[in-house]
């Protein structure tokens, strides 16, 4: 069977930049990245189970400046997905489907993941009381 | 298709069940929802034990993981997140490889992996709270 060149419908390209479609985009981007995050979460703890050398190398690692900005850009990811993923659960409730309610709600997500991860490494890098 | 064939007695909806798009009906849906639910609290507790483990040295981090209920809890996150990663890279696999030997050998080892991944995490959270 032979086919021919058909017109597609149109895809993103078309559409202009807005909010909702950043949001989706970035929640499966944020998902594949967090599934890297998990594999690494693992090493880590079966570095914290074979503990000697094993274990200094991962933490080194983990503490040198490329390994802080790949644990910064997994929380990044992790707090966007976590608020984004909660802002999912809502809609599959049925709640938040007013246009208006996408914007509020994916700026909400925006501002307090940006908040959030700058709290988490202002306690992680010691500017907390403890 | 063999719908109108007499020799099989079984109800249509017998043939039918367990037998949906995926072959497994809402069961993605519905799993990728439970274990998101279960990884909103396991993922802020996880946060709040990574944060404060911040400098500490391998036995204040060893002796953290090795609590009881600290154990339970990765436990129980690492099998949650695991599953969420699988439900979740299946999709994208599906939605972006379209020749079908490559996206099946790629749903084989995503699955594969995520089942390792569980079970790597699940050993060393043993070793580390049960043998000291």
């Amino acid at each position: 069977m032979s086919t021919r060149e058909r017109p597609l419908s149109p895809h993103l390209q078309v559409y202009r930049w807005q909010i909702t479609m950043v949001m989706s985009i970035l929640h499966r981007v944020s998902g594949v990245i967090l599934t890297v995050g998990a594999f690494v979460l693992a090493w880590w703890l079966m570095g914290v189970a074979e503990g000697g050398e094993r274990y200094a190398r991962i933490a080194g690692l983990m503490a040198s400046p490329l390994g802080e900005l790949v644990l910064f850009g997994f929380s990044l990811a992790l707090v966007y997905h976590l608020l984004n993923g909660i802002r999912h659960l809502l809609w599959d409730v049925g709640w938040g489907f007013e246009i208006p309610e996408f914007y509020r709600t994916g700026w909400t997500v925006a501002v307090l993941t940006v908040a959030l991860t700058a709290a988490i490494w202002f306690v992680a890098l010691g500017g907390g009381a403890a | 298709m063999s719908t109108d064939r007499h020799d099989d007695f079984r109800n249509p909806l017998k043939r039918a069940r367990g037998l949906g798009s995926a072959k497994a009906g809402t069961g993605h849906f519905w799993w990728q929802r439970v274990t998101a639910i279960f990884l909103i609290p396991l993922v802020a507790w996880v946060l709040g034990l990574l944060v404060s483990m911040v400098g500490a040295d391998y036995a204040t981090v060893h002796a953290a993981i090795a609590r009881p209920w600290n154990a339970i809890a990765m436990a129980l996150l690492v099998l949650m997140l695991f599953w969420h990663a699988k439900l979740g890279i299946q999709v994208v696999i599906e939605d972006y490889v379209h020749a079908r030997a490559a996206e099946v050998t790629l749903q084989l080892l995503v699955t594969l992996a995520c089942v390792l991944g569980a079970l790597a995490s699940l050993y060393a959270i043993g070793r580390i709270a049960l043998l000291g």
